[in-house]
């Protein structure tokens, strides 16, 4: 029991994650699309700015809770996947100092320079995301020691490829949507035609990633056992038709809001599908990681939990309180710190 | 080199690198919020300009701390992940309190501490600052609390193959943690007193924001010199531990081969591991170590050639590490002392100023030779005396191992070289209008 509603938050853990860095690796993406002039770029800057690294933690704390919860799956899954996750470190680490430094120094070379770090350690994590979840969904070679007996190229399968594509392009429509609600004037008239072109080409990819997901995977398992299940599947593509919906109407909080459940139940349906396992091994279904095998003992999953329900409706009380009173739309250079 | 030695280099230089940041984070979030209340109380200006002033140079050491601590998050899963299924049981769930309890609390009010100045009233400005100040400290309590563990586990039961939290409040309460405690962020609130020293020595020299600068100055001076204080006392208590629990580490802190009582300490020394002896040894004070370590001149100091071979942690890096620290302990306050004393007229001690200026780095290095003493003079273990280094490492390829440790360097060498680039430029460029 303990276990199962310890994968649970794990699930939510990483959903907040994507939902939260999404529309920031989402914009960062969109950037050389997007922006124009020096206020454009810098209005990008500035409506992740006061954000960005709160949403950040939200990865740390994933990473934190599978280490606490399942130390086995925190093991294998983050050696196992050693050169992608190094990849990704390196990448969020040249995004997160992008924000700080590039407006440090008023020279062309000096901002370029940040830009593209900005763009590439934006788009880099989320296509790494989505290749390494995509493998998740699918299962690595893990032997009988839970050892992970392939290397990076073999996470750039077909599937996994898939995977990423699909992340990259669900970001950067949730990025649009983000700039629509914060950018004014003509940027945010391409973040909204942007968004308008994003949404077909997401739909495509959903469709396709579910498809290729149901013969691929064994995700749909748990699903056909319980058809009330699919009740994340359908709330996630209410979400992305209540974002185009809205968009249309102008009504941009609201279109971003039907992304973001529709980032969330992305998330929650692969986990949901993964469960009881944490890692699959391909190699032999007995040697996949579960929340038994994989757990901690019963006293620090009491402990964490603890301190997870105190803490995450905290966290989600305040950081809801930034999000509410700095994220008005952004019309003049005053308004710039970054 | 194996995946164990190019493991232990990768992880000594990504924590390094990060803790070159975090001392500054620590104290200079709290000195920050003292102007900002300040300014809240008094309406003074000359208090916002001070906190917006140090507050930029905040900021971008906050940035690459942030930054570098994300690697370190996933390190034990990527290059210790035999240690990490070991002991996740308990270092695990500390880790995960550390991010949901203090890093989301800090990272999400550094946002509105940066954004917020024209939005918030100072007062609510000023709470800010002191959340963002109380998280970052309490982000330390807990990773000292893990570290604590690493360095004197308790509470815990061997079990199903690997250790078992049995005691919460034992690993809470870990008496080596709560030394560390003390003792890290003392040496942190060093490194920021004199980092503003420095910088207002630098800028009363050319009487420049003179007003700003002297206030800074006395700030700097009057709590760091509370902090060498601590940093020394609290240093030599931490040692008495140190003797108790991990006496092979004291041995080799100080070089010291043979058993004895009334072991003294010798003021000039140099460490020959190789012939199991000091090439050098000079100058004793009688019973000098005995003192230290025990608090009683008669106390008997175990050496080095009582230890297995295979139990001692490597003399040489150990031993100069700790002289660099405690030398660096005993300059530290005396100059903070001599600003106090001429503290009404500090222009007329332009040598003082261009010393405080060179002085900066110290408290850096001292920290950094801290950190050496600990974990080097932890080995051969990871976690002492119940998990060998050498058992922890994952099973990756010296290719993989390799490579990210160049990767990293590089990176972190030309983020190092940027960072302090725009440091010393936003320093000298001095204090903008409030
Ligand atoms: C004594 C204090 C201390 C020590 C020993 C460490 N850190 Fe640290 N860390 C901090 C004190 C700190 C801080 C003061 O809270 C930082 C530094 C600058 C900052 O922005 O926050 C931080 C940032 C920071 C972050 C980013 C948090 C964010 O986004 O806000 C992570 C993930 C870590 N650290 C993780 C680690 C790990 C896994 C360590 C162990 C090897 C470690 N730190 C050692
Ligand atoms: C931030 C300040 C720290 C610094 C500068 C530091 C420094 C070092 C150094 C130099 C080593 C290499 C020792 C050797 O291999 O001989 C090391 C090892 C290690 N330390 Fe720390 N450390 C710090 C904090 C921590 C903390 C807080 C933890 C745990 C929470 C920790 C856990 C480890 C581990 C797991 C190793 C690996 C064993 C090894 O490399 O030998 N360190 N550290
Ligand atoms: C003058 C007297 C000092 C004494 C007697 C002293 C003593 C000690 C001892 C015994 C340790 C090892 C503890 C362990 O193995 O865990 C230690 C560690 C350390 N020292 Fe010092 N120290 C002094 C000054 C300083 C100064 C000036 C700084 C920096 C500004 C500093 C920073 C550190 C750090 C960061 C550590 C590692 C963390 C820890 O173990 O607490 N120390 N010190």
């Amino acid at each position: 029991m303990l276990e199962t509603i310890w994968f649970l938050l794990w699930g939510v853990l990483w959903a907040g994650y994507f939902v939260l860095d999404g529309f920031d690796l989402g914009m960062g993406t969109l950037m050389p699309f997007l922006a124009k002039d020096e206020f454009d770029k810098r209005t990008i800057y500035n409506a992740g700015g006061p954000f960005w690294d709160g949403n950040e933690v939200w990865l740390i704390a994933a990473g934190g809770v599978t280490f606490a919860a399942f130390p086995l799956a925190y093991a294998t899954m983050f050696s196992g996947l050693y050169s992608a996750l190094m990849l990704l470190l390196f990448a969020l680490i040249i995004r997160g100092v992008s924000y700080e430094f590039r407006s440090k120094v008023e020279s062309v070379a000096w901002r370029s320079l940040w830009d593209a770090c900005h763009t590439v350690g934006s788009f880099l994590p989320a296509l790494l995301l989505g290749v390494a979840f995509a493998n998740l969904f699918h299962g690595l070679p893990l032997d009988e020691q839970h050892v992970n007996q392939s290397g990076l190229i073999y996470l750039l399968n077909p599937y996994g490829l898939l995977g990423g594509v699909f992340f990259v392009a669900m970001f950067a429509l949730h990025g649009a949507l983000w700039l629509a609600i914060r950018a004014t004037g003509d940027i945010q008239a391409r973040a909204i035609s942007a968004a308008v072109k994003l949404w077909p080409a997401v739909l495509v990819l959903v469709l396709a990633f579910l498809a290729y997901s149901f013969v691929h995977t064994q995700l749909f398992g748990n699903y056909l056992q319980n058809p009330h299940l699919f009740l994340i599947l359908v709330a996630a593509v209410a979400g992305l038709l209540a974002s185009r919906l809205y968009l249309s109407a102008g009504k941009f909080w609201k279109a971003w809001a039907g992304s973001a459940v529709f980032i969330a139940c992305v998330a929650l349906f692969g986990v949901v599908g993964l469960f009881p396992a944490i890692l699959i091994s391909t190699l032999n279904p007995a040697w996949s990681l579960t929340i038994q095998n994989a757990s901690s003992s019963p006293l620090t999953l009491k402990i964490m939990l603890g301190v997870a329900l105190v803490f995450v409706p905290i966290v989600i009380a305040y950081q809801f309180w930034v999000y509410k009173n700095f994220s008005g739309p952004i019309e003049s250079e005053k308004e710039l710190e970054y | 080199m194996d995946v164990l030695m190019l493991s232990r280099l990768q992880f000594a230089a990504a924590t390094m690198f990060h803790f070159l940041f975090v001392p500054l984070t620590l104290g200079l979030s709290v000195l920050i919020a003292c102007m900002e209340t300040a300014y809240a109380r008094t309406g003074n200006v000359v208090y916002k300009r001070m906190a917006k002033f140090w507050g930029k140079l905040f900021l971008i050491n906050f940035t690459l701390g942030v930054v570098t601590g994300i690697t370190l998050e996933f390190q034990f899963g990527t290059n210790w992940s035999r240690y990490s299924a070991y002991v996740g049981d308990i270092f695990g769930s500390l880790l995960a309190i550390e991010a949901t309890a203090a890093f989301f609390l800090e990272s999400t009010f550094i946002g509105v501490w940066h954004f917020g100045w024209e939005k918030l009233s100072p007062k609510a400005h000023a709470v800010t600052a002191w959340l963002v100040a109380f998280a970052s400290n309490l982000s330390a309590v807990w990773i000292l609390i893990a570290n604590g563990f690493m360095q004197n586990p308790l509470g815990f039961e061997l079990r199903n193959g690997r250790a078992e939290l049995t005691d919460f409040i034992a690993v809470i309460t870990n008496p080596w943690a709560w030394n560390e405690f003390v003792h890290v962020v003392a040496g942190a609130f060093c490194v920021a007193t004199f980092f503003i020293a420095g910088i207002s020595a630098w800028h009363l020299l050319r009487k420049q924001n003179e007003e700003l600068f002297a206030k800074s100055m006395r700030l700097a001076l009057t709590v760091g010199f509370l902090a060498t204080v601590v940093v020394a006392v609290q240093g030599h208590l931490h040692g008495n531990l140190v003797a108790k629990l991990q006496p092979a580490k004291l041995a080799a802190m100080e070089s010291h081969w043979e058993t004895m009582p009334n072991a003294p300490m010798y003021l000039l020394q140099i460490p020959d591991e190789k012939q199991e002896g000091n090439l050098v040894q000079a100058m004793p004070v009688p019973s000098l170590l005995s003192i230290l370590a025990f608090n009683d001149p008669d106390a008997v100091v175990k050496g080095l050639k009582d230890f297995p071979a295979a139990d001692r942690p490597p003399v040489g890096i150990t031993f100069l590490a700790f002289r660099i620290m405690v030398g660096i302990g005993t300059l530290m306050p005396l100059l903070m002392l001599f600003g106090l004393w001429k503290r009404g007229n500090l222009a007329s001690c332009p040598t003082y100023l261009k010393a405080m200026v060179w002085a900066m780095p110290l408290p850096y290095l001292g920290m950094e030779a801290g950190w050496v003493v600990a974990e080097v003079g932890r080995q051969p273990w990871i976690v002492f005396g119940l998990m060998r280094t050498s058992d922890a490492v994952s099973p990756i390829t010296a290719a993989q191992a390799g490579s990210s440790l160049v990767a990293l360097v590089l990176l972190y060498t030309l983020l190092g070289a940027a960072g302090a680039y725009l440091m010393v430029t936003a320093a000298r460029k001095g204090p903008q209008d409030a």
